[in-house]
């Protein structure tokens, strides 16, 4: 059955929001948006005025439930689109995006049973539109939240991770700093390792599904460890964000 | 669409090569749904499926896999997500060889390439022959590691890169072309990255 290509669209940049000295979150007004599931991303295409065209993939980090949706973009320094969405981009302007797209690493309140996210830096942003979307719909699923940063200041939506977990409705989020902590910090300071995953996560005998999103080399490691804990590893979602996919 | 402030900074990719929307990388990203599946090579064997499924037409160890004849090549591949690749060396069985030591001509028009860890994906045969499919598992010059499909991947150059199944087990025929794993999440049934063939419709 021939199916209608998906449509790009000119999307409106409506707000931009600081999150971090090197994450900026792009709210956009897409028209006809026909609406996403947490996890899923859009591509992004940009054209300069000599024709020339680059295209990434960015992760929808605004719930379902929100008007539009939000983009959220860790600037890499000599990267090229991220350091123009991060740097140039301003309310106001307009994007082309086409979406949603990737119908595998989503997740909805409709699944029952505890669930168990695991970021690396950016790789945070669609396990925030889960997160956001289970807060929307009330869901009290026992879910924990592992993030990996550098420094601190990397932190994304630590303010609103933090008032969600408050609520105490079986959300927990756990931090872990990789490079430098400050003197005060509360969190965890080192990489993820299985001790980690055995100590903050539901155990395989929970049956959590666990997503894991981030840069490939933290996705490899926190899979396989998942799996030698004795998850099931068709209950273990993965998203690599190339590049950066080590040697080969 | 021109978008404001955004100026090429790169070199603009050779058109002869890289084919629309791509971006050429140094790196080697990795992208795939799940872990890693890791199989000791005494347990790997591939299998070519009659298009029954049950039937096996044929079957061979590691060790038989890597005395059948093999061939070297050297080509660009393209990934959905938009990142290319110049010049990697692999080596590999080409389709060709394999049916040829079967002893068999393509039984149906198409296959679905199965894999460790539940992946699938649907090729037509005319994909794979003339060279243009190969069994891999050498990647510039050493065993393919794991997270780049290891210890055989299938290689389907001329399309795009989730067509060049990771950890394949083997083909099993099909009379009509059934969607595989990420064709049935949204992803075009052939792929080929000259006409964009991204996603469904395209
Ligand atoms: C499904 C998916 C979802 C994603 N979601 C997000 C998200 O939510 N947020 C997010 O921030 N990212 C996300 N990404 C990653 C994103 O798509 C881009 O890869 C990222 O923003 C980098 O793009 P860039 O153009 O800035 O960098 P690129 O120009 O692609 O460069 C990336 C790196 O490679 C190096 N590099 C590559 N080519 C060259 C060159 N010619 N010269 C010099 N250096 C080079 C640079 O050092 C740079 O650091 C996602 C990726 C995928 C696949």
């Amino acid at each position: 059955m021939p199916t209608a290509p998906i449509a790009w669209r000119s999307a409106e940049v409506r707000e931009i929001v600081v999150e971090t000295p090197r994450a900026k979150t792009i709210r956009l007004e897409v028209p006809g948006w026909p609406g996403h599931l947490p996890g899923q991303h859009v591509d992004v295409r940009l054209t300069a005025e000599d024709g020339y065209q680059a295209q990434r993939s960015y992760s929808i980090s605004s719930p379902p439930e929100e008007d539009g949706i939000a983009l959220t973009v860790e600037r890499l320094d000599d990267g090229e689109v991220s350091t123009f969405l991060t740097d140039e981009l301003r309310a106001g302007d307009r994007l082309e995006l086409r979406g949603p797209l990737g119908g595998y690493f989503t997740w909805t309140a409709a699944r029952r049973g505890p669930l168990a996210l695991v970021a690396g830096g950016s790789g945070i942003v669609p396990l925030m539109a889960m997160i956001r979307h289970r807060a929307a719909r009330g869901s009290h699923v026992p879910t924990h939240v592992l993030c990996s940063w550098r420094t601190a200041d990397d932190v994304i939506y630590r303010d609103e991770l933090a008032r969600l977990a408050a609520q105490a409705d079986g959300l927990e989020v756990t931090h872990t700093l990789t490079r430098r902590a400050p003197v005060d910090w509360r969190g965890l300071t080192r990489r993820i390792d299985r001790e980690m995953l055995s100590e903050r996560l539901p155990g395989p005998d929970a049956r959590p599904l666990s997503y894991v999103c981030g840069p490939t080399a933290m996705v490899e490691s926190v899979a396989t460890l998942l799996v030698s804990l004795g998850h099931a590893p068709d209950r273990i979602r993965t998203e690599r964000f190339g590049p950066t996919g080590g040697a080969r | 669409m021109i978008t404001r402030g955004f100026r090429n900074k790169r070199q603009r990719p050779d058109p002869s090569r890289v084919p629309p929307g791509q971006y050429v990388t140094s790196d080697f990203p990795v992208l795939s749904a799940g872990p890693t599946p890791r199989t000791s090579l005494d347990d790997w064997s591939f299998a070519l499926r009659d298009v029954d499924g049950d039937g096996e037409l044929a079957t061979w160890g590691w060790k038989e896999f890597l005395a059948l004849p093999s061939t070297p090549i050297a080509v660009d591949i393209h990934c959905v997500t938009s990142w290319s690749k110049l010049d990697t060396r692999w080596r590999g069985v080409t389709i060709d060889a394999l049916l040829e030591a079967a002893g068999l001509d393509p039984p149906a028009p198409y296959v679905t390439a199965f894999c460790d860890g539940g992946y699938t994906t649907n090729l037509a045969v005319e994909d794979l022959l003339d060279g243009r499919g190969m069994v891999a598992y050498e990647f510039d010059g050493a065993p393919i590691e794991p997270e780049h499909g290891g210890p055989a991947r299938l290689l389907v150059p001329h399309l795009y890169f989730w067509k060049s199944a990771k950890w394949v087990r083997g083909l099993q025929f099909m009379e009509e072309d059934e969607p595989g794993f990420w064709e049935t999440h949204g992803y075009h049934l052939r792929g080929d990255p000259w006409k964009e063939e991204r996603y469904a419709g395209d």
